[in-house]
């Protein structure tokens, strides 16, 4: 087997020197009647080429995004990766290296980390950012959670537009832990009214922008009204390339801010692996969830990293920890930050208007066709349009005219069934929307 | 993991080491930051010129400079190549860590992961054009449920902690279902890992700590009078091999005692790696267990993750289980995604999609690429490699608990009495020698405890290499020598670092410097 170096003779003397007579005798703790007496019924080893080819087959049976004119988004974007991404990432000192307890053999990771806090940090216009959570959804759960640590009060406010994914996910981790949920309606156009059920109860509201229908949302009224009931703003983001674009949500007075950061430097990868982005302000930095990377010096006074703030975390606060967290989201917020340092200042400001400019050009091309109709006041690469039919039925059929046209809401969510969430990207080409023209105008008619 | 996190402030040294003007130490190369390097205005990727069309950004566009420095390519490359060679890692050496199951990543996994089917293609396509992607995943669902014995998979869970939320989620679902919600209690062995208990808070439950026998093993009196005429246990969280890398050899007993107080067993899959193809969890009366794909089946570990860890559930909590999950049915494979019908008992969401399809992918390559018969073999092999790395050593270091190990050995400080030198010292001394230090400082059950793992990946060579670096560090330190180990790492890119200066006056982030 060519991942095992022993061989029957190492395996013969290695007992030896145990004192053990077959390898039976290290298993000889497991209780009778749960001892395997022969191979679980499952194929042999294979070779490299065989699994190759299983695997070549599998993945040909399903439509790559690359493939076909593409236009889905709904918290997955697709973006144009820089080929030095990749290659670094798959350096053997960052993909086969454990988090980075050993500050001394560690400082690759440790500067990278600190490096995509600062940039995170910068983007979101927060003080500052942690090592980064499994995605969007976990770390806006965790960050509602925060918000009731913080303010300890427990009611929490979900806006209209906040992506249902990120909704039930935090739904789950609150139910548990005695935080109440809003009941909240998943519609279109209705983010502005959170305002007007903020009290002195209230813990946080949870506002996402550009929401999951597109529309960017003015935080900052929201804001003050939250801070006046000493509530806790979360402004919520899905595309990171977003914030290229339209203020951030720091600038608008946002007390937490949490996204999704797989729009930079990592692909769809069918969901996940992903990368989870969370910043707050310096004073709630003590409650937040998650590793953080921070700036030191060694013994000969020369700058170093190492993780820290670690009382907050479980393998030293165990049940009084802040979250169960025992990771970071490594190799991707490391791609994000590859990707972040080529963009610059710059190269991220026109990536986002080259998007923008690509989105506003597909809502010119839908709101010209037969049966369909953009929905928003404003957006930025992604957008709702009205159907007249069901968007799923509509979706299906696009598909089998070679066209993976945007998200059903009511994949989302139920309801909604006339709703479609289109995206365009950098990577959608004149001819990709014209394809898409050609087909949604047969599919419609 | 590693639980040392003890913040330490390291002894000054003298240094007689000649200074280089450039900073660079031969091939360990200085590195600035990426906002030393690079400047707003640089940018490392050719963009066309936006035609500048009318903005439908409702007002709210962002003006002013975000202050992100850009690189060029070359300076990209060079930045972060410089960086990963300040980093240990696998492919370099043996690395130790107890409990992190540190095994070599196959490359042939990165192949497959990054075929477009599995990496490129979206979460939210219609499933007529990802039936290759749910394939896998139930490809994946059927080897992992069949090594652990067990009729359901949830797949979602994004890493080992996320899988424990998942399984006590599942608990107390089932709970909930049956009228008693009183029980909020949960049993942790006080060797637990610490997700352990903040898992269980997590989930609004409280924990009870289980004291450890004399042998390093739940102790079973202690465990029968916390079960005793009580009806608010929900379960107990165990993990086994426990993280003394002892087999609980009272498990059946252990899951019988909890069982028939009306509780639920979740153990904690961390160690997998010991029993794959030779035990089945299914078999010791597990209810629910995650598996960390990034330990027991090999996807790297990327420097903190991502991680992965689907949790194999009973039949008592599989109607359970998280949204979503995959169906095969007459006309294929489909998600469930939506409350109701299908997924009535489901607990709700834990993430955003379907979990990582990129570890499925690799993970499941592994798998296949050993087979019913290499795994076993694997498993074996890292067994004999730790009790070849005890049996080696016993006699210079001490062994925390007599008797063989599992795929992990653990190693107190008694031998290290009266010496000045700690543990600490120790692991850093083999960061000279070489090596990555082993896990140390936990269990919190043993004083100064190393935890050493080898996995089957080191070859005989390879072992006999580390134990003869091993016992001239333990002999070392014995003959007086606590001085040079005060002073270790002094071969690494960098001398010990002050973490409690780190955790004192907090440095989260650059700043740009002031100007004077």
């Amino acid at each position: 087997m060519r991942y095992l170096p022993l061989n029957e003779n190492d395996r013969v003397a290695m007992l030896d020197v145990i004192g053990a007579k077959s390898i039976d005798y290290l298993f000889q703790d497991v209780p009778e009647k749960a001892r395997l007496e022969t191979l679980v019924d499952l194929p042999k080893h294979q070779s490299e080429q065989a699994i190759e080819r299983h695997m070549a087959k599998l993945s040909a049976k399903s439509v790559s995004a690359g493939s076909v004119p593409f236009f889905c988004g709904a918290g997955a974007y697709k973006h144009h990766i820089p080929a030095t991404v990749d290659h670094l990432i798959q350096r053997s000192e960052f993909l086969t290296a454990y988090t980075p307890y050993q500050p001394e053999i560690s400082q690759g990771t440790l500067q990278a980390l600190f490096e995509f806090q600062t940039q995170v940090a910068l983007l979101t216009g927060m003080d500052v950012a942690n090592a980064s959570m499994y995605d969007g959804s976990t770390a806006c759960a965790e960050a509602v959670v925060m918000a009731k640590r913080v303010t300890r009060k427990s009611r929490a406010i979900l806006a209209p537009g906040l992506h249902p994914h990120y909704a039930a996910a935090t739904q789950t981790l609150a139910s548990t832990l005695d935080i109440q949920i809003d009941e909240r309606d998943c519609r279109p156009g209705r983010d502005d009214h959170v305002i007007d059920h903020i009290n002195d109860d209230t813990a946080c509201v949870v506002v996402q922008s550009p929401n999951v229908f597109g529309e960017i949302i003015d935080l900052a009224p929201i804001a003050e009204k939250a801070h006046k009931h000493k509530a806790l703003l979360i402004a919520v983001f899905t595309e990171p390339v977003a914030l290229g674009a339209i203020k951030s949500p720091g600038e608008q007075g946002a007390d937490i801010v949490v996204g999704e950061g797989q729009g930079l430097g990592v692909g769809l990868n069918f969901g996940g692996p992903h990368v989870g982005l969370f910043a707050c302000t310096k004073k709630l930095v003590r409650q937040m969830p998650g590793r953080l990377c921070g700036e030191t010096v060694d013994a000969n006074g020369e700058r170093g990293f190492v993780l820290t703030l670690s009382t907050r975390e479980q393998h030293i606060r165990r049940e009084k920890a802040t979250s169960n967290i025992c990771t970071n989201s490594g190799l991707c917020c490391l791609a994000f930050t590859i990707h972040m340092s080529l963009l610059g200042d710059a190269g991220l400001k026109r990536l986002a208007a080259l998007n923008h400019e690509a989105a506003c050009h597909l809502a010119d091309v839908i709101d010209g066709i037969h049966g369909a109709e953009v929905m928003n006041e404003s957006f930025f690469n992604e957008f709702t349009v009205k159907l007249n039919k069901p968007a799923a039925d509509v979706v299906e059929a696009l598909a089998k005219k070679g066209v993976l046209g945007g998200v059903p809401v009511s994949r989302l969510t139920e309801g909604n069934e006339d709703l479609l969430l289109v995206c365009a990207t950098e990577t959608s080409s004149e001819e990709d929307i014209h394809a898409f023209e050609k087909a949604l105008t047969e599919v419609l008619s | 993991m590693n639980n040392e996190g003890r913040p330490t402030t390291p002894v000054a040294i003298n240094s007689n080491e000649r200074l280089t003007v450039s900073g660079s130490k031969g091939l360990d190369q200085a590195v600035n930051l990426i906002f030393e390097i690079g400047t707003p205005r640089r940018t490392g990727v050719d963009l066309p010129e936006p035609k500048g069309r009318a903005s439908r950004l409702g007002g709210q566009e962002r003006t002013g400079e975000i202050g992100l420095p850009g690189l060029s390519e070359p300076e990209t490359m060079r930045h972060y190549v410089r960086l990963s060679q300040k980093n240990y890692a696998i492919d370099l050496g043996i690395y130790p860590l107890g409990s992190c199951t540190m095994k070599h990543n196959p490359r042939l996994n990165e192949k497959v992961a990054r075929m477009p089917g599995f990496a490129d293609v979206h979460p939210l396509q219609p499933t007529s054009t990802v039936q290759g992607a749910l394939e896998l995943m139930h490809q994946l669902s059927h080897w992992l449920m069949t090594l652990c014995n067990m009729p359901a998979v949830a797949l979602t869970p994004k890493a080992g902690a996320h899988g424990e939320l998942c399984g006590m989620m599942a608990i107390r679902a089932r709970l909930d279902a049956d009228g008693q919600s009183q029980r909020r209690r949960v049993l942790v062995p006080e060797s637990a890992h610490g997700t352990n208990p903040a898992t269980a808070v997590q989930c609004g439950f409280t924990v009870d700590e289980i004291p450890a026998s004399g042998d390093g093993r739940v102790n079973l009196d202690a465990l029968r009078e916390k079960l005793k005429e009580s009806d608010d246990v929900a379960g107990i969280m165990l993990t086994n091999p426990n993280t003394c890398g002892l087999f609980e050899r009272d498990i059946v007993e252990i899951a019988d005692l909890i069982h028939g107080a009306g509780g639920y067993f979740y153990c904690d899959g961390a160690n997998f790696n010991a029993l794959v193809g030779r035990v089945r969890p299914g078999d010791l009366g597990v209810d629910a267990m995650h598996i960390n794909l990034h330990k027991t089946f090999s996807t790297p570990h990327g420097g903190g993750g991502p991680g992965s860890g689907p949790t194999v559930l009973s039949d008592a909590l599989k109607d359970f289980a998280p949204l979503p999950f995959v169906v095969k049915d007459a006309d294929g494979f489909r998600l469930v995604e939506h409350e109701g019908g299908e997924a009535e008992g489901s607990f709700g969401r834990m993430c955003a999609f379907h979990g990582q399809m990129g570890m499925y992918s690799r993970a499941l390559t592994y798998m296949m690429s050993h087979g019913s018969d290499g795994l076993k073999q694997a498993t074996e092999d890292a067994v004999l490699n730790a009790n070849y790395i005890q049996s080696s050593l016993s006699d210079v270091m001490t062994v925390a608990f007599e008797g063989t190990c599992m795929h992990e050995a653990l190693f107190d400080d008694r031998f290290l009495k009266d010496t000045g030198v700690d543990t600490l010292d120790f692991a850093k001394a083999m960061i000279d020698e070489g090596y990555h230090p082993m896990t140390m400082y936990f269990p919190l059950v043993v004083h100064g405890a190393m935890l050493i793992e080898p996995t089957e990946s080191e070859s005989k060579g390879e072992l006999d290499r580390f134990i003869l670096t091993m016992r001239s560090l333990a002999e070392r330190a014995k003959a007086g020598e606590a001085e040079s180990f005060k002073q270790a790492p002094v071969y690494a890119p960098m001398r010990r670092l002050d973490e409690t200066k780190a955790a004192r006056n907090p440095v989260l982030r650059w700043t740009p410097p002031v100007e004077e």
